[in-house]
């Protein structure tokens, strides 16, 4: 836990604390702080669930605008978290608040309350964002591969943090598009642009990109929203794949979605948490009229 | 048979329907005239320069024209004969045959030789304001497109580029003339010109590179910045390599009119003329402060500094068809280099 913290509060790679982190190289140091992890976690053998994401009585506003009302809710390790809700409820500014993807808008802020991974606010101003970024990975809602090859794609996250060692980077290619349930239908064109693949393709090479830099976390924003029903079974089933190595935060519009795939789901309206619940719950016995209302298509 | 000539869709020769003949024809017109006008330039430029660039004897370029520095043309008459001779000709002529030594000639300025210097001095400035353009140009865009927040500060930063696009080159040339010359100290040089002629492309650059930054779709950089890149990382590895053919485009331009101004070079780069060439210099250091020959300038000087006759024009519509040809060659390579990068990085 400490390994942790200091590796994501600073921007530096060597922490002073943190030993093991300090022998290893930079381009070699994701799998080393992941490692304290899957103990913490008890790896897939113990279902302990605690606590990774604290949002802990959240306003958030773009510019005078309020877009979340107080929220407060606890998102679980290795599960699969499905925010609901009707457009501009607040659930993906909710989901960009994770990996402070929300600084490139001007004019946003958080007034209130705070977001703690693993303890620690990630707003404080001594968290390095970058650091943040390559623990939280995001899957956006358009697919948005880099006009260059699958390989480079793959490889983007991991070269930036200095990784040029050829034999590791091919390893991690073929690992991550076999995580991502891709690799049988790209092996073969490795080097083609990643422009070329069908639009599910395409997302799923987004997450393959996501799964590359190894991050404890990873984010999707409507990942299917634009893809057509085969496509989108293909990622629910993936996302079934990387619920067992990642914790998923997932938007969606679909409820069917959220009720296939995810373990806790949270429904928002009008940027308030309306009720945040096990999936079942949720969809069998809502608590509140408002969600029973939202979840049986009466409104929304 | 009356019947069959007033149907239901008959055609109506109502006034919507005649203007419309109308309007296409005054569009295709004014099309067609501009397309007359561009190719009579081209085509003067053309017959007349190919007469001094090409010849009828083999090698049919006329390797004098491109390869030397302009002398004078010595134009006397010899046993009978009239005959043309460029400045050394002339007096290697009169050592060996000693009976010309007293021969009359007529002299006529820069209407002998070639234009080699010129060709040398254009291509240098050229490459040499465009690099310096497009590095301040495409950083300037970078910080106003990537960094910047947008306020009344920049509004009026933008506005400012704007207006410096509409100032006459003519000023650019005392600008530089007065700052880089005079005040830096520069003289008559290479680095004077190139950031005088630098400065009067800048906006072109700015703004177009500016627009090739915001055509880059936003996802490129969350996906880059979601990755645990830094702001710097993106713009370097996912955003500038995909606005690269479009910068270029605008370059294209840029060369164009860098190449092709005189006003701005006038007073800050240009000579008349010049014995040595720009390589031929004591000290590294000493090739940025050399002022060069530059074809648009040579152009103007044989046309409006000398005597004009028919030898002078000779020089003049030579010098305009080769000028034209290595605009259109630096701009060539441009559109390959663009091309290739947009085949490149597609989206």
């Amino acid at each position: 836990m400490v390994t942790d913290a200091s590796v994501l509060m600073d921007p530096r790679p060597a922490a002073p604390s943190s030993a093991t982190a300090s022998e290893d190289k930079p381009a070699v140091r994701l799998p080393t702080v992941t490692a304290p992890a899957d103990a913490a976690t008890g790896g897939a053998s113990t279902p302990v669930s605690e606590t990774l994401i604290d949002i802990d009585h959240l306003d958030f506003f773009y510019g005078a605008t309020q877009a979340l009302h107080d929220i407060s809710l606890q998102i679980e390790g290795r599960k699969v978290t499905a925010f609901i809700g009707p457009s501009g409820c607040g659930k993906s500014t909710l989901l960009r608040c994770l990996n402070r993807m929300n600084d490139l808008i001007d004019g946003t802020r958080v007034a209130r309350g705070a977001i703690k991974i693993r303890g620690i606010d990630i707003n404080r101003p001594d968290v390095d964002v970058i650091e943040l970024r390559k623990r939280v990975g995001m899957v956006f809602q358009k697919s948005n591969p880099f006009p260059k090859s699958i390989y480079e794609n793959i490889t983007y996250g991991l070269r930036l943090q200095g990784l040029r060692d050829r034999v590791r980077l091919d390893a991690i290619v073929e690992k991550a598009l076999r995580g991502a349930a891709l690799w049988d239908e790209v092996k073969d064109r490795l080097h083609t642009s990643g422009l070329g693949l069908s639009g599910g393709q395409q997302q799923r090479l987004c997450i393959a990109r996501a799964i590359a830099v190894e991050p404890e976390i990873i984010l999707m924003d409507e990942p299917c929203s634009a893809l057509d029903p085969v496509a989108t079974a293909k990622v629910e089933e993936l996302i079934q794949e990387l619920r067992t190595r990642f914790t998923i935060v997932i938007v969606t519009h679909n409820m069917q979605q959220a009720a296939r795939c995810s373990d806790r789901t949270a429904f928002f309206y009008m940027g308030k948490l309306i009720e945040y619940a096990d999936t079942r719950n949720i969809f069998t016995n809502p608590a509140n009229p408002q969600t029973e209302a939202y979840v049986s298509g009466r409104f929304g | 048979m009356s019947a069959s000539a007033t149907h239901l869709f008959q055609t109506q020769p109502t006034l919507a329907r005649r203007s419309e003949v109308a309007v296409f024809w005054l569009f295709r017109g004014a099309t067609y005239f501009v397309l007359f006008c561009g190719a009579l330039v081209f085509l003067d430029i053309f017959v007349k320069g190919s007469r001094t660039v090409f010849q009828t004897k083999a090698p049919f370029v006329n390797t004098t024209f491109l390869t030397e520095a302009p002398e004078s043309l010595y134009v006397f008459e010899w046993q009978g004969k009239k005959m043309e001779m460029g400045d050394r000709e002339f007096r290697a002529f009169k050592e060996h045959t000693p009976a010309a030594a007293q021969v009359k000639a007529e002299s006529y300025v820069y209407s002998a030789g070639g234009i080699f210097p010129c060709i040398v001095g254009t291509v240098l400035l050229v490459v040499g304001s465009m690099t310096i353009a497009l590095f301040l140009g495409v950083s300037a865009a970078i910080y106003l497109n990537e960094y910047a927040r947008d306020g009344a500060f920049i509004r009026f930063v933008r506005l400012a580029i704007l207006n410096l696009a509409g100032v006459p080159s003519i000023v650019f040339g005392l600008f530089g003339f007065g700052m880089f010359v005079i005040f830096f100290g520069w003289n008559v040089s290479l680095l004077a010109g190139w950031f005088t002629l630098a400065f009067m492309v800048l906006p072109v650059v700015i703004t177009a590179s500016e627009e090739s930054l915001k055509a880059v779709p936003k996802g490129f950089r969350e996906g880059s910045l979601a990755l645990g890149a830094t702001k710097w990382q993106t713009i370097f590895k996912n955003v500038v390599p995909y606005a690269l053919p479009g910068i270029l485009t605008s370059s294209i331009l840029g060369i164009a009119r860098v190449a092709g101004e005189t006003a701005p070079i006038m007073f800050t780069a240009a000579y008349v003329v010049r014995d040595k060439l720009p390589w031929e210099v004591d000290k590294f250091s000493d090739f940025f402060f050399q002022g060069v020959m530059a074809l648009p300038y040579h152009i103007y000087v044989v046309s409006s500094k000398i005597p004009q006759n028919e030898y002078t024009e000779r020089v003049q519509y030579g010098t305009a068809f080769v000028f034209l040809l290595i605009v259109a060659l630096i701009a060539t390579a441009s559109i390959v280099l663009r091309n290739r990068l947009r085949n490149r990085y597609k989206w």
